[in-house]
């Protein structure tokens, strides 16, 4: 199996005036094909800042410090101005240029928000024009409305709604567009996040299901952040929980949600309601994530943590191997 | 199974009958002279329903059902276009001036998003202690102490450090504590409570779940709990009450209804609902399409155009809700 995506010892800092955040702390994962990873963690955990240095999209003032990130791209990219050979690629060497052959080709970003990632003046089916010719100008109109409404089609969007405006559509099509936008140039590694966050649970269920059939299709790998781990359960392959910008644990998606192991892990899955677990007693974590300016010393979960020892306060847990097939980084292992 | 204390005989706090609610389309001003037919959106159709003593009745449905417009329904921020809305027998649709205002004690609302809900300018403290002042109770000094008990109560603790703060210097959880706090200040007996953990992260959900169950028992509340998130209403709720386009489909006994839900729309959103367990497989139930319009509903039957179970009666006749026994009713042709 191909690695698509490896990312190594990823640092993302913002910079505010109270000082500086860490808001991806040495992070590092390997991707295979057609894997689906999970990202998931509390608000601000760093998920989205993640998502986003993977098309080295992080916005001001945030910075990649140092890391990799290497893609492995299939063919050859040629345009005007150069080309990129098949491969391994980083992503933090390229130019402007070469990453704006890279974005929406190679990696697709699906945005949080249907309502403001689409321009109200625009068509869907100008939207579908301007993407195409971006990356390839002698693309003629016709030809790239052709495409937009075979990638409609497979996500249950009538070919003629083409022509409407954004406000035309309802919340969950307006989604279904971000997504066949993400997939018009037949992206290799698509980043989803949350994409399915604002909508109600039956279009929800709809557009997962579709999203299945099309990484099928597609022949994708995908990446999906999210913060609902019962949205990870059923869709994802592996799934990593992120704390204050590192990863806790990385797992299988059986094995995580069966024998979590980071004590964040469990306690987060202790408090997600489960319509199936009425009787389930729902817990909640003390106290909040901490202050990335000035974070606690040793683990950072130690101060909301029910196994905190000495040593959490003192020493940061390194990423180990586990015994369920993943990796933690917690000290109640691997020291015995 | 669980049993509801009903205190009493008549054990219906809140009783709904027939109540609809219409908001006018807004009309463009050549449409005005060309006076195309108004149009309404009907928010509430003919809805009907009880809230007993001492329970928590859930009210879910997706976008569009009309369930936040039932809730404000309920505590009289708006008025119902027909029907009669009874608070412990009194008709709060008709009631004017002092006893409304007297009534307003009793019944609170809590809304959505709690950042939006309260003044920035406003000290906590002070916003809580503003519903103190508008129904004129205590001196400046009373109500401050009260409101320091409250803010201790509803977890916000030593009090005199959070009265002054503004709502910016809190959390996303500590501001939805805040909610709560000005909505048990007065003492009420019935809280509508819309989406009050919507837009918290998951690992403090289940904390204000529960502050919300103790002030229940504490104060002897009855919660309208207004969500859509199915999962969530489980957890809290004692009974529940579906929403589709206006109508009440489906109301019953929270196992009941989740357990074996009659109406195909509740089947539908049950088996929409994301498991968090890998070993649970999606059964495919999930209805096509999306809610429709309010403004010009489906005839017969709101949800027949999405209806894995439609016949030829669902399209021409509207199903009335039916009772089942046990306090179950379902409207649906099928039954």
């Amino acid at each position: 199996m191909v690695d698509v995506l490896r990312i190594k010892d990823l640092i993302v800092e913002y910079t505010t005036q109270r000082g500086t955040a860490r808001a991806v702390d040495r992070v590092s994962l390997t991707l295979g094909e057609n894997r689906t990873l999970g990202l998931a963690g509390e608000s601000g955990c760093g998920k989205s800042t993640l998502g986003r240095s993977l098309m080295k999209l992080v916005p001001y003032p945030g910075k990649i410090v140092s890391g990799d990130i290497i893609l492995n791209i299939d063919h050859d990219i040629t345009w005007k101005k150069g080309t990129i050979k098949k491969g391994d690629v980083s992503i933090l060497e390229l130019n402007d240029d070469q990453l704006r052959m890279i974005r929406g080709s190679e990696i697709a970003y699906i945005f949080q928000d249907p309502m403001t990632s689409l321009n109200p003046m625009l068509s869907i089916g100008k939207h579908f024009i301007q993407i195409q010719q971006a990356h390839d100008p002698t693309i003629e109109d016709e030809q790239a409305l052709e495409r937009a409404k075979e990638v409609l089609e497979s996500l249950g969007i009538l070919a003629e709604r083409v022509d409407d405006y954004p406000h035309q559509f309802s919340g969950g099509m307006r989604q279904r567009v971000m997504i066949g936008l993400g997939l018009v140039l037949r992206p290799r590694l698509l980043i989803a996040d949350e994409p399915t966050t604002s909508l109600d649970v039956i279009v929800e269920a709809q557009i997962l299901e579709e999203m299945a059939e099309l990484k099928e299709k597609f022949n994708l790998t995908m990446i999906l952040i999210t913060h609902n781990l019962g949205v990870l359960a059923q869709t994802a392959d592996d799934v990593a929980i992120m704390y204050t910008g590192r990863l806790a644990e990385l797992a299988p998606t059986e094995a995580l949600f069966e024998n979590p192991q980071h004590p964040y892990t469990e306690a987060l899955l202790q408090s997600v309601p489960d319509v199936t677990k009425p009787d389930k007693k729902l817990a909640w974590i003390p106290g909040a994530p901490p202050d990335l300016v000035n974070p606690p010393d040793g683990c950072m979960f130690n101060p909301r943590c029910p196994f905190a020892m000495d040593i959490c306060k003192q020493e940061e847990p390194p990423l180990i191997q586990s015994d369920t097939g993943g990796l933690v980084a917690c000290h109640l292992y691997g020291r015995s | 199974m669980r049993v509801i204390y009903t205190g009493g005989l008549n054990m219906n706090l809140v009783e709904i009958r027939d109540v609809t609610k219409y908001f006018p389309v807004q009309r463009g001003f050549i449409e005005q002279i060309i006076s195309r037919k108004q149009e309404f959106v009907r928010a509430v159709d003919g809805v009907s329903f009880d809230i007993r003593k001492g329970e928590i009745l859930g009210l879910a449905g997706e976008s569009g059902s009309g369930k936040t417009t039932m809730g404000r329904l309920c505590v009289r921020l708006i008025r119902p276009t027909q029907g009669e809305i009874l608070f412990d027998g009194i008709n709060i649709a008709e009631v004017e001036g002092t006893e409304m205002r007297n009534l307003r004690r009793r019944i609170q609302f809590t809304f959505q998003d709690p950042s939006s809900s309260l003044n920035p300018r406003l000290s906590i403290g002070d916003a809580i202690a503003d519903a103190l002042r508008f129904q004129n109770m205590g001196s400046p000094e009373e109500r401050k102490e009260i409101v320091e008990s409250v803010l201790e109560r509803v977890g916000l603790a030593p009090a005199d450090t959070f009265y002054h703060r503004k709502p910016h210097q809190l959390s996303g959880g500590q501001r939805q504590r805040v909610v709560f706090g000005r909505a048990i200040v007065l003492s009420p007996e019935f809280i509508v409570t819309d989406e009050p953990v919507a837009m918290v992260d998951v690992s403090i959900k289940a904390q204000l779940l529960e502050l919300m169950l103790d002030l229940k028992k504490e104060l002897n509340l009855t919660y309208l709990f207004i969500s859509h998130d199915l999962a969530t209403a489980r957890h809290v709720c004692d009974r529940i009450a579906i929403m589709y386009l206006g109508k009440i489909i489906e109301i019953g006994d929270d196992d009941q209804v989740y357990e074996d839900p009659l109406h195909p729309y509740t089947d539908g959103l049950i088996s929409a609902i994301p498991v968090p367990n890998p070993k649970i497989q999606k059964t495919g139930k999930v209805p096509r399409g999306e809610i429709p319009s309010p403004i010009d509903p489906p005839s017969g039957c709101r949800f027949h155009p999405r209806c894995p179970k439609a016949f030829d009666k669902c399209s021409t006749e509207e199903p009335t809700l039916k009772d089942m026994g046990n306090g179950r009713c379902v409207a649906c042709h099928l039954y």
